[in-house]
């Protein structure tokens, strides 16, 4: 297969770090710590698929996709598009390569202008990169306007006359506009109803198979990512901990972490529901300012055991065993099912049960200093 | 069904037609905000009292031919009476009176308008470019730019004013262009930490970097992309600026550190006749109601301008509108009753 030797893929993201600086004091500010954001994370995308990056919030999703759009600089690693390193390009070096990557946001609400036309919002890329003007770029807006399902005679309303659902669709005509080879979905549904959803999510995927676009798919909702996905992969506090092809992970997850996210997603039949049983995990996510040592999942984990402390478990094809060979496939987004983890769930394990074995030796978190708590949440306004 | 129906039904569906067809055309705010200011009486007297204050003030000099009376030109024989003081209202075709020396002072108050008029929006118009642009340099680039522009225009703001007015016009000698250097460097300072804080909140929008995102440059940004958003508090802070500025030019030449005899002014005007309101009320009365309307139908404009940018008059305003038309549906209702279909 093409994937297998990596021909297809589109984007590289090799060991990406972003820390960003937490400052404190008033007159004179300093740094007085790093929130972990992005940690040493690796990916692919492959052209034409869908890379699905679930996780719960803090967890780096939303970072490290502005990371791969060029939006904030990286503080370690490099992104490669397309065979270009972008991670060091200037601005106007970069102005070509915006064209092939577009971004659709969350909020359809906060990412349209509201004192500007949707004409103008849909016609900015043609203006911003000089291709269409007057006539022809109204032309180009209202075939735009028209593939997404918006009616074209409504290009001289404002964002505040349309529904959510309406709105998104601008927001999906503006990233469309300029053709662009990937475009980064950050929740691009997560603001919606249900019913509405269905309709945006299939509307991407009809752009994906007419245009042959790639996705780098962000949600929270795990049917979502399902549903658009082809591979997808699993973060938890800036790092991957499970990647696999979609069918894969929700069929057979290995990650303990991927187990109780599945567990939490609600169930649309009643009887399913009642049958099933959720994995609670204790505690909180940990304050990425001071990640726990060892496996990150390691305070949390139904299933850790003293080395889960001590020693980070690498992402391994089939774990337990020693991987046979690096290539394309073992970076998350591949073809392999990989996981980060010491003891990876195997068919069949009950891991509701399996929580009061956790030694309390283990699950116990360094104590927390209230000036500490205090850089926590200034570190959580700086993350969203 | 009746003939008249049908045509009713028929002008029904073309007015029902015409509306989608204007309904596609999204308003703008400056439209929103003109139909809300229109429906405040207050706003709108204040806008006539000021729009009428221009045309006097353009006026002036037919007026002047008018009353066959120049405005620095003194009237020994027909402005003072037989003890050399001022005549009074309405005395010897003098509408206003006469000032100290004889001279009209209808014609010199329009010409005092003039000044006004003319260093109010002058120098606010001149401020509110200065203050957008520095606001939205420092609130965009953040920064040491941010820290550079913003302790600035703190430092702007505590100056004391009239001390430097006085300073610098002993200095360079009082003049127009000294009034208005002044007036506009002590009035920017407002506009740019507004503009700057707005800006340092409006930069964090999604739509921003979604812009960023296209490749938008910083300047296509600030101007296209922010701009717009801060219309409403810039409109209001500018209105209100006129009547400030206005003031200030007429403490300065009350002073006698702006505008120069025998150039009119309110001020000096006003200034003047603090010698003489024993024996000529109207001497210290025109000039000062002038100066009173002025700045009062400015400032009564701008809390217009505020009320209606704000949304949530919008609904204020429907509830009138549906109560109005619910009234005439109910009227042609009882006209369609009262003719029977044939």
């Amino acid at each position: 297969m093409a994937a297998e030797r990596g021909d297809d893929v589109l984007v590289r993201v090799e060991n990406v770090v972003k820390y960003f600086p937490v400052k404190a004091g008033g007159f004179i500010r300093h740094t007085v710590g790093h929130v972990h954001a992005v940690d040493d994370v690796s990916l692919v995308i492959e052209q034409g698929k869908t890379l699905g990056l679930v996780g719960e919030t803090g967890s780096g999703k939303s970072t490290l996709a502005r990371c791969v759009a060029g939006l904030i600089p990286v503080t370690k690693g490099k992104v490669i598009f397309n065979g270009t390193e972008i991670t060091k390009l200037s601005r106007s070096a970069m102005r070509p390569l915006r064209r092939e990557v577009q971004m659709i946001f969350q909020d359809p609400y906060s990412s349209l202008n509201p004192r500007r036309r949707v004409g103008a919002i849909i016609g900015d890329p043609f203006a911003i990169h000089k291709i269409a003007t007057g006539a022809e770029r109204k032309r180009k807006v209202q075939e735009l306007m028209e593939r997404v399902g918006l009616n074209p005679e409504h290009f001289n309303r404002f964002p505040a006359e349309f529904s959510g659902g309406q709105r998104q669709r601008i927001g999906v005509a503006r990233a469309l506009a300029l053709r662009p080879k990937l475009i980064i979905c950050d929740e691009p549904v997560s603001a919606l109803d249900v019913s509405i959803q269905a309709q945006i999510l299939n509307l991407l995927k009809d752009l994906q198979a007419e245009y042959g676009l790639s996705y780098l798919f962000i949600a929270h909702d795990l049917e979502v990512v399902r549903h658009v996905s082809n591979k997808v992969a699993v973060m938890y506090l800036g790092r991957v901990g499970e990647s696999a092809p979609a069918e894969d992970l929700y069929d057979k997850p290995r990650h303990p972490y991927t187990v109780a996210l599945l567990s939490a997603a609600p169930a649309a039949d009643p009887d399913t529901a009642a049958a099933r049983q959720r994995i609670i995990l204790v505690g909180d996510v940990p304050s990425p300012i001071d990640p726990p040592a060892g496996c990150r999942f390691h305070p949390r984990c139904p299933k850790a055991q003293e080395i889960c402390a001590r020693v980070e478990p690498a992402l391994v094809r089939d774990p337990g065993k020693e991987p046979e060979g690096e290539s394309a496939t073992d970076v998350p987004g591949g073809w392999a099912h990989v996981t980060a983890c010491h003891f990876p769930v195997v068919p069949g394990e009950n891991l509701a049960t399996a929580g009061a074995a956790v030694p309390a030796s283990i699950t116990a978190s360094p104590a927390k200093s209230p000036a500490k708590s205090a850089v926590n949440s200034a570190a959580k306004e700086e993350l969203s | 069904m009746s003939i008249l129906e049908e045509a009713g039904f028929d002008a029904q569906q073309a007015a029902d037609n015409l509306e989608s067809a204007r309904s596609v055309q999204g308003r703008t705010q400056l439209q929103l905000t003109w139909r809300r200011l229109r429906n405040d009486p207050v706003s709108m007297i204040a806008l006539a009292v000021i729009i009428l204050m221009v045309i006097a003030a353009i006026a002036a000099p037919a007026v002047a031919a008018l009353t066959h009376h120049a405005v620095d030109t003194a009237y020994p024989d027909t402005g003072e009476d037989a003890s050399g003081n001022p005549v009074g209202p309405g005395v010897a075709g003098f509408l206003l009176g006469t000032d100290s020396t004889g001279r009209d002072l209808l014609v010199r108050v329009l010409y005092g308008a003039r000044i006004s008029l003319f260093v109010g929006v002058v120098s606010t118009l001149i401020a509110i470019v200065l203050g957008v642009s520095i606001g939205l340099i420092a609130g965009y680039f953040g920064g040491i730019i941010d820290t550079i522009l913003a302790r600035f225009t703190d430092a702007v703001l505590a100056f004391p004013f009239i001390l430097l007015a006085i300073a610098l016009a002993t200095v360079f000698g009082p003049s127009l262009t000294l009034i208005m250097v002044l007036i506009t460097f002590f009035s920017w300072a407002g506009i740019a930490r507004i503009v700057r804080g707005q800006a340092l909140s409006l930069k964090e929008k999604e739509y921003i970097e979604a812009a960023r995102s296209l490749g938008a440059g910083p300047f296509r940004i600030m101007f296209i992309d922010i701009l717009p958003n801060l219309l409403a508090p810039v409109l209001v802070v500018g209105t209100l600026l006129i009547p400030a500025a206005i003031v200030f030019e007429s403490t300065l030449s009350f002073l006698g550190l702006g505008i120069q005899a025998p150039t009119p002014s309110w001020g000096n005007m006003l200034s003047d006749a603090s010698n003489f309101y024993q024996v000529a009320w109207w001497y210290v009365v025109f000039p000062a109601l002038f100066l009173l309307i002025t700045t009062l139908a400015f400032n009564l404009l701008g809390d217009g301008i505020r009320d209606a940018m704000d949304p949530r008059t919008e609904r204020l305003i429907a509830a009138r509108r549906l109560r109005r038309r619910g009234k005439r549906k109910a009227r042609a209702v009882t006209v369609q009753a009262q003719q029977p279909g044939k």
